[in-house]
């Protein structure tokens, strides 16, 4: 409670986004019973209109309602921006704890695996398994969150790497506390503060992310009005007679994102000072900017 | 410094193999392989295709490690990233030709990047809590926000209803004729270059508030220096030092924009090459691009990291 209200006070900016991102959650939780139109209500007739009273965003090609179907593509962003964003936690928590908890030849050989993953520009990495695994919900979202985890472990890395470090973690060694304990009771509430906000500031970057994978083809599949896939389809190739099939679908995940990105940065900032003004969407989630500064890892 | 760089050096090793090998190893898992892709293409064949002889011929009958082996000993002994599995070519010849695109949209994207980045962070950060300090960093966050895809097919429509005027779509290569090929990617370059000023422009913003609080430049300050001496000659120049660790990081940003502005403006680019290969499942090629642009990043990456060392002295006598 505390926090919400240190929010409202000190990043408005950051807590009017919060809301923003509230109202998508509402109506994404609400979308079919929102929705004027049945997704699939096909009507010939009307097709490629443009806005109007009955259609607010028009029509696309075939007349289907396409602020009903832009309502469904919120629903679909969110839960793909929500699930693979928590696997991403999930995963960073376990590739990262584990290396930063045993360190020695393990950090060393995990470390080289996620330098060997990182220098794999994002997009492409996403592309090829998504090639291997095939288009689907379920798999969108599992390669998005494993991949994006394994970057975000590096950050988790070094905040387990710092915990070990302070006299308590040190005392509960020495007088021979178990593995199990000192990791749920020291290791993991000194970092919950990194994992909420990789979850934070990865979320924007993800749902955009699915975008591209949709708009290249690799994401979901065509049943699927995610904002992505309706920009590919529809949107380019009825974008001389229809231009707001293109331009509804982009305007709604930019919003999306950069709420999400504007109050993931407040609570960053407002979690942890230290870290200000840091990553950006970079295709496959977090990157720690403080790299550089002669730290090479694996040390 | 010596043993940094050689440590440095040294670890890049196992880097990249392990990244060879995601690359040879990820491919393999495709589901439906080239012969079938062959086949649903080749339907006016009266009878299936003789599997065990084409698998021979495209060397696909060994065992994954095998092949692997036999991919890196090319590469290492003969030079050669293998063949593609549709065609003649070999991989490293078709990456060839169209190397020149991605390489000209990237050096373009990051050259506008830049020149748009490097002026408003520095001037967001002098000018702090100021209109326009609000202005840049809100822009930078909607730069972020808007997927590029999105804005190309804007700059696509838009101009195009309301004065009748397209980007031009027809490639020029920059060798034939320099000038209309700067013409030809300038708007997709902008896009990129765009997309990568934003997280720049951040970074450059925060590297500069960290340096005017250091004790240096309060003494500049303090001896009576000029504002533009003081930001121009001691701030600056410490604050790009990080900042060129910043480009290392927007270059996977650059690699897999350029896919997508590739395929959106019809750029014949690796890009393009890539999108093709995936979707015929001619995994040499894919392995050969990805090896392509991850050792590219490594490579840059280390480089970067051995120019800081020259910038930075503080790491050189550590």
């Amino acid at each position: 409670m505390r926090f919400f209200r240190r929010l409202i006070r000190e990043k408005p900016l950051g807590a009017a986004s919060g809301a923003v991102v509230l109202v998508l959650i509402v109506v994404s939780i609400f979308a079919t019973q929102l929705a004027p139109y049945d997704i699939n209500d096909v009507n010939a007739k009307n097709r490629l209109q443009g806005p109007s009273a009955e259609h607010l965003l028009g029509t696309d090609h075939v007349g289907r309602d396409f602020f009903t179907r832009v309502l469904l593509g919120a629903r679909l962003s969110l839960f793909v921006g929500l699930s693979a964003t928590a696997i991403n936690v999930l995963v960073a928590l376990l590739v990262g704890g584990v290396s930063g908890y045993l360190g020695g030849k393990l950090d060393l050989m995990m470390q080289r695996f996620v330098d060997a993953w990182m220098a794999f520009p994002g997009l492409l990495l996403l592309l090829t398994i998504m090639s291997i695994v095939g288009r689907g919900l379920p798999q969108v979202i599992i390669v998005l969150g494993v991949s994006g985890g394994i970057v975000g472990s590096r950050v988790v890395r070094g905040a387990v790497i710092g915990v070990k470090e302070n006299v308590y973690f040190q005392a509960a060694e020495a007088i021979g506390t178990r593995t199990g304990s000192t990791l749920l009771r020291h290791v993991i509430p000194n970092i919950a503060p990194i994992l909420v906000i990789i979850f934070s500031i990865n979320i924007g970057g993800v749902i955009i992310s699915e975008a591209s994978l949709s708009f290249l083809g690799f994401g979901l599949p065509i049943e699927i009005p995610s904002w992505g896939g309706l920009l590919s389809r529809e949107g380019r190739r009825y974008m001389e007679q229809a231009p707001h099939l293109a331009l509804w679908p982009g305007l709604c995940l930019t919003v999306t994102v950069y709420s999400m990105n504007t109050f993931g940065d407040a609570v960053r900032d407002l979690l942890d000072p230290r870290l200000r003004g840091g990553a950006g969407t970079n295709y496959g989630g977090f990157r720690s900017r403080r790299r550089g500064a002669g730290a090479p890892v694996g040390r | 410094m010596r043993a940094y760089i050689i440590r440095r050096l040294l670890l890049i090793i196992p880097t990249l193999l392990i990244l060879s090998a995601l690359v040879f190893l990820s491919v393999r898992f495709i589901p439906g392989d080239v012969i079938d892709a062959l086949e649903s293409r080749m339907d006016y064949l009266a009878e299936p295709l003789d599997r065990a002889a084409l698998e021979r011929v495209l060397g696909l009958d060994k065992p994954v490690h095998v092949q692997y082996l036999l991919w890196l000993r090319g590469i290492f002994l003969q030079g050669t990233l293998g063949k593609s599995l549709l065609g003649k070519d070999t991989v490293e010849a078709k990456i060839w030709t169209r190397v020149g695109p991605t390489f000209q949209l990237g050096v373009m994207s990051l050259l506008i990047g830049l020149v748009i980045a490097l002026p408003v962070g520095v001037y967001s950060a002098i000018r702090q809590d100021t209109a326009a300090d609000y202005a840049g960093r809100t822009i930078a966050v909607l730069g972020l926000a808007t997927p590029n895809f999105w804005l190309a097919i804007m700059v696509i429509i838009y101009p195009a209803l309301w004065w009748n005027w397209a980007p031009p779509i027809l490639m020029v290569r920059f060798l034939d004729d320099p000038w209309e090929s700067l013409g030809v990617f300038l708007i997709p370059s902008i896009i990129l270059g765009t997309a990568m000023s934003a997280g720049t422009m951040r970074f450059t913003r925060t590297m500069m508030l960290e340096v005017l609080r250091q004790d240096y430049v309060r003494t500049a300050w303090a001896k009576g220096l000029r504002e533009r001496l003081v930001i121009v000659r001691h701030a600056i120049k410490n604050a790009m030092i990080p900042v060129v660790s910043a480009i290392g990081l927007a270059l996977p940003l650059l690699v897999g924009g350029s896919v997508i502005i590739e395929n959106i403006f019809n750029l014949p680019g690796m890009g393009q090459l890539m999108l093709v290969a995936l979707s015929d499942r001619d995994y040499p090629i894919v392995s050969g691009v990805n090896l392509f642009f991850g050792c590219g990043v490594v490579l840059i990456n280390l480089l970067i990291d051995l120019i800081y060392v020259y910038l930075d002295p503080r790491i050189r006598y550590q």
